[in-house]
């Protein structure tokens, strides 16, 4: 007989302990470790996907404000081109009007000092020239430049034409008017007293004369009186010598063609007499 | 000469004997139950895993997947059942390479043993599934007059299952035996890797018949849950 019915029945109880004992040592803990590493892989993709989508949405987030971030430095270094342009101009027009006035100013305080340094050159070439000529006199002629420009004044005192002569004779012979002789120099009193005998004599009255001494006094000696002045000026002379240095100092000048002076300038002992009528 | 082991009585009490089927298949119970608790008395569930349990996984997952072809759609409730069918036959045939030793599903009384597992099986998991007038209903479709066919097919099939694994096995060992007397150089041991192959073979058509028993029995029902749900669903 092949079939032992007693191990038939051994080998059944057999099979169904092991389908138990496999049951709690095999299949359960493998399914269960299968089924936690699925859950946790699964999981774990879930987060992995929402991570991704997240930095998807941060990713879209971060170019949309970049792109608007470019947009606003755009617009912003634009106009800091332009307030930046509108500055340098204004600044450039501050400073071009800056350096105008600056230099208008500057101009002009030249100007003034060429004009003070002329006058204080004229000045002082009028007493140069005046030393000159009294030392000149008085060494070679023996002369005092006083008496020989009162003489002078004198003779030309005699001279004068006859329409100033007659206005001057009337302002000075009614006696309310005082003849002033200004001079550079102090007058001596002899010719003081030869002056107001050649008024006296000229105008064929007493009159009232009054001397003053101005050292800023161009000419050399002139007389105002009735509203009237008239003077004997070495301004000519001096015109011609400024002309002079001016041509040495300037040779743009020089190189015009030269203009020359007066031979008065060059005649110390015979200056031009020079009159002139100028309301005060 | 033995043609099974159950003549092999080791101790006898009466009624009462140890033969070398019991004692082989104890063995093999020890040596299956001994293995999966050292393997799995430290599983990891991390992404890495140790060699045995990469290997008891993969048996594991591709038994629940052959159930799962076969038509049986919640394949936990199975593998306790169709698994260790696998596993034992399987593990039963492995050992025919170690010298001396008999398979137990050499012997007929194992093979009847495992027969009558699956003949009691296919009713358990039916009623469980269908209940008893579901289950019993499948003898009588699609007409009463197949239900003497039904019950000699459930008969038969029960006999088959039993005479092939037993007739396949027993006939391994006897043609080693034969074959050792005749050709004691390297032709057994040819024939002993294709009864290796053969055992294989047998134990995966041993359980997937079991499997396809067990669906027979419960997918019925489950067909006809679907059919009813179908319009169900489309209100």
């Amino acid at each position: 007989m092949l079939i032992d019915w007693f191990t038939v029945g051994a080998q059944v109880v057999n099979f169904l302990i092991l389908v138990w004992l496999l049951k709690r040592f095999l299949y359960k803990p493998v399914l269960n470790a299968i089924d936690v590493r699925e859950k946790r892989i699964a999981k774990e993709l879930a987060d992995a996907d929402a991570k991704q989508k997240q930095a998807q949405l941060e990713r879209d987030e971060f170019a949309n404000k970049n792109k608007a971030f470019d947009e606003q430095r755009g617009t912003l270094l634009s106009k800091a081109t332009d307030d930046a342009k509108a500055e340098h101009d204004r600044l450039l027009q501050q400073a071009r009007k800056a350096a105008d006035a600056l230099g208008k100013s500057r101009h002009d305080a030249l100007i003034t000092e060429a004009a003070q340094l002329n006058q204080a050159l004229l000045q002082r070439t009028q007493l140069e020239v005046f030393a000159i000529a009294r030392k000149t006199l008085n060494d070679l002629a023996d002369a005092s430049l006083e008496e020989r420009v009162a003489d002078v004044f004198i003779r030309r005192l005699a001279t004068i034409p006859p329409a100033m002569k007659t206005t001057l004779g009337a302002a000075l012979t009614n006696g309310a008017e005082t003849a002033v002789i200004r001079s550079a120099f102090d007058l001596p009193h002899a010719q003081q007293a030869a002056i107001q005998d050649a008024f006296n004599l000229t105008f064929a009255a007493p009159v009232k004369v009054r001397f003053e001494t101005v050292p800023d006094l161009v000419s050399g000696i002139e007389i105002m009186a009735g509203g009237q002045k008239l003077g004997w000026t070495i301004d000519s002379y001096l015109g011609s010598l400024r002309s002079g240095v001016d041509d040495v100092l300037n040779p743009k000048a020089a190189a015009a063609p030269p203009t020359m002076p007066p031979p008065a300038v060059v005649a110390p002992t015979a200056p031009a007499p020079v009159h002139s009528v100028a309301a005060p | 000469m033995n043609l099974t082991s159950d003549q092999q009585i080791l101790w006898q009490y009466g009624f009462l004997k140890l033969d070398g089927t019991i004692l082989t298949t104890w063995l093999l119970m020890l040596g299956l139950s001994l293995g999966a608790f050292l393997i799995t008395h430290r599983l990891s569930t991390d992404s890495t895993v140790s060699r045995w349990q990469a290997a008891l996984e993969i048996i594991i997952t591709g038994i629940n997947e052959q159930i799962k072809e076969v038509g049986l759609t919640d394949p936990q409730r199975y593998i306790g059942f169709i698994g260790t069918l696998f596993l034992f036959v399987a593990t039963a045939s492995l050992c025919t390479i170690i010298p001396g030793y008999m398979p137990p599903t050499g012997s007929l009384s194992t093979t009847a043993a495992l027969a009558i597992c699956v003949f009691i099986a296919v009713p358990w998991f039916g009623l469980r599934e269908q209940g008893l007038r579901g289950y019993l209903k499948g003898y009588i479709s699609p007409t009463p007059i197949m239900l003497p066919f039904n019950i000699i097919s459930e008969l038969s099939r029960t006999l088959a299952l039993a005479v092939r694994l037993f007739g396949n096995m027993m006939s391994g060992t006897m043609i080693i035996a034969i074959l050792l007397t005749i050709t004691p150089l390297l032709f057994p041991i040819v024939m002993t890797a294709l009864g290796l192959l053969t055992g294989m073979v047998q134990a995966y058509i041993f359980s997937i018949l079991a499997a396809v028993y067990i669906a027979a029995a419960t997918v019925t029902r489950r067909k006809k849950a679907d059919s009813q749900a179908t319009p169900l669903a489309a209100h």
